[in-house]
């Protein structure tokens, strides 16, 4: 190998820098969750304990997080599910064109570049004009598709770009109906793909926080829930808080990167040469 | 040719019955209302410019446009400079693919945990007592706390590179990882120096991502509030927060058509940038 020219390791620094600045401050309210009883929001700590992360756990000091919590948990589910289907049946019918096909294309864009607030603002208005009471999983539910679907589709039009039709035409070719095509063929091929489009649909829900806002209902979910926080609680059980559905959020990340690594290592060992070529 | 037509309408119904329910529905709406009238604690349906001629005559308004636009253009010189060091260096530098990846999702992993808790945490760093004060007096660069670190112009832009950055990263990594290296070898082979390579052969063949970069962040910046609004202290505004308040005076129409002059200014702005890429091409 060539040695290392000089720009790599000023490069290197700089990258090194910029992962500190990314992770520094998560890294510093994780440490500060742990301040003693008598600490405040910025260090010095005093004294060491989980006093903050016990705080959560009462309902008189933060309020209904658990409720919210478990709000959050099952949203991001439903819009996960409905993202993952909803893309993939985009996906393919974007494969070919059809009439209007680039009109849906560019409101798929507005979707994406639309300021969130319109979003939480225009489907707050048509329910409280029609009478019908905003909930999280009515308007909420549907506000937070409009960012998840374009990411989701985004990633499965990068697919089937990639995407060989050989593989297809050789089923069709041995006589599969189409849904045996898409069902032993397509969907096998494209499946890391649809792991990631899960873990974009799961955490982009679970951290909406501008889309929901209006469209919520009296039930708030956690992000929403953690913004109250902000404005009227000084303790560091915000960053109990914070470190905690950090956590969270990774916990999830690493379950779902797993499930890539086992999917890919059981393609290599049976010896499949599915999907070769989709990087 | 009709049969695939008719295949593709059934596959993305669901999708176009989404966006048009919660997106285009929605945006219609915010037309139409932004041409009521509202009283203090009530909207009534009307056909009337008042919103927005006293939108369009407050010099409110164009301070704040002005603002947003600020914001805007640093965020955006920002999160260019730094998303274009760091594609760089994992696309040319790093030479395993394990190693792409490892650093890649690095990168990527705080996108997908709480932008809000992500803003809280610089309270401990900046704040009056915080950690960077710290230093710096420790350091002996100043002699007493600097009080515009957090809730100011300075903090605002802070957060929105450290929240955004990463929307440059991925689209400039990606098309970096598709410029064909034998380009490279032959710049070098022709004798062009490291610096003349990379402004004369690979900042042109990145472009397309520069401008989806360019794209998102520039669309997450005008388009947001609470950003402004907590890292402000609520000191400053932007666009996104001029709608927030009026929202929260139930003055809908008057909220309505500020989102309606926000809306057509993002949509423009985009409009022109996405002529100059094609992006299912570049995806």
């Amino acid at each position: 190998m060539e040695p290392r020219p000089r720009s790599f390791y000023v490069l290197s620094v700089f990258f090194i820098l910029f992962l500190i600045f990314l992770y520094g401050p998560t890294l510093t309210i994780a440490v500060l969750s742990f301040q003693g009883p008598g600490g405040g929001l910025t260090f010095p700590m005093r004294g060491v304990s989980l006093h903050w992360f016990r705080d959560l756990f009462e309902q008189q000091a933060v309020g209904d997080i658990w409720g919210s919590f478990s709000r959050s948990f099952i949203l991001g589910l439903m819009v996960m599910v409905t993202t993952v289907v909803v893309s993939v049946m985009g996906g393919l019918a974007f494969r070919r064109r059809f009439a209007g096909s680039t009109a849906l294309f560019y409101l798929i864009i507005t979707s994406l570049v639309i300021p969130s607030i319109l979003i939480s603002l225009g489907v707050g208005l048509i329910w409280s004009q029609s009478g019908l009471p905003v909930h999280w999983s009515t308007s909420g539910f549907g506000a937070q598709l409009t960012w998840t679907l374009p990411f989701g589709l985004l990633i499965m039009f990068a697919v089937f770009n990639r995407f060989d039709p050989s593989y297809e035409e050789a089923a069709r070719d041995l006589g599969a109906s189409p849904w045996q095509v898409i069902r032993h063929v397509v969907l096998p091929i494209i499946a890391p793909s649809l792991i990631g489009v899960a873990l974009f649909g799961f955490t982009l829900s679970y951290d909406e926080f501008a889309r929901t806002l209006l469209t919520s209902g009296s039930y708030n979910t956690l992000p929403l829930e953690i913004f109250g926080m902000t404005t009227n609680v000084t303790t560091p059980v915000l960053f109990a808080l914070g470190t905690l559905t950090t956590a969270f959020s990774l916990v999830i990340i690493g379950v779902f990167l797993l499930i890539v690594w086992v999917t890919n290592r059981r393609r290599a060992k049976l010896g499949s040469d599915a999907g070769q070529g989709m990087v | 040719m009709r049969k695939t037509s008719i295949t593709g309408w059934l596959l993305a119904s669901p999708l176009s019955l989404i966006l048009l329910v919660f997106l285009a529905a929605p945006i219609a709406m915010i037309v139409v209302v932004s041409f009521w009238g509202a009283t203090e604690w009530a909207i009534y349906p009307a056909f009337e410019f008042e919103n927005y001629e006293f939108l369009l005559t407050s010099s409110v308004t164009s301070r704040v446009f002005l603002n947003t636009f600020k914001y805007a253009a640093i965020t955006w010189a920002c999160t260019l400079v730094i998303g274009f060091t760091v594609a760089y260096y994992l696309a040319f530098h790093i030479r395993t693919l394990t190693w792409q990846i490892v650093l890649f999702l690095l990168c990527t992993i705080p996108f997908l945990t709480s932008n809000i808790i992500r803003m809280i945490s610089w309270i401990p760093f900046l704040g009056r007592n915080g950690l960077a004060n710290s230093a710096l007096i420790s350091w002996g660069v100043i002699d007493e706390p600097v009080e515009w670190l957090l809730f100011s112009d300075f903090s605002v832009i802070l957060a929105f590179v450290h929240l955004y950055t990463l929307f440059m990263v991925v689209p400039i990594f990606n098309t970096m990882m598709r410029i064909d290296k034998s380009l490279i070898e032959a710049a070098a082979d022709a004798g062009a120096s490291g610096w003349q390579t990379l402004w004369q052969v690979i900042v042109p063949l990145t472009k397309p991502g520069i401008m989806i970069g360019t794209i998102f962040v520039l669309a997450l910046v005008m388009g947001d509030f609470i950003t402004v609004r907590f890292m402000s202290g609520s000191q400053s505004a932007n666009v996104g927060r001029m709608i927030q308040n009026d929202i929260a005076l139930l003055q809908y129409p008057s909220a309505s058509a500020t989102a309606v002059i926000l809306l057509v200014t993002v949509l423009l702005l985009i409009g022109t940038l996405l002529r100059f890429v094609d992006i299912r091409k570049e995806l």
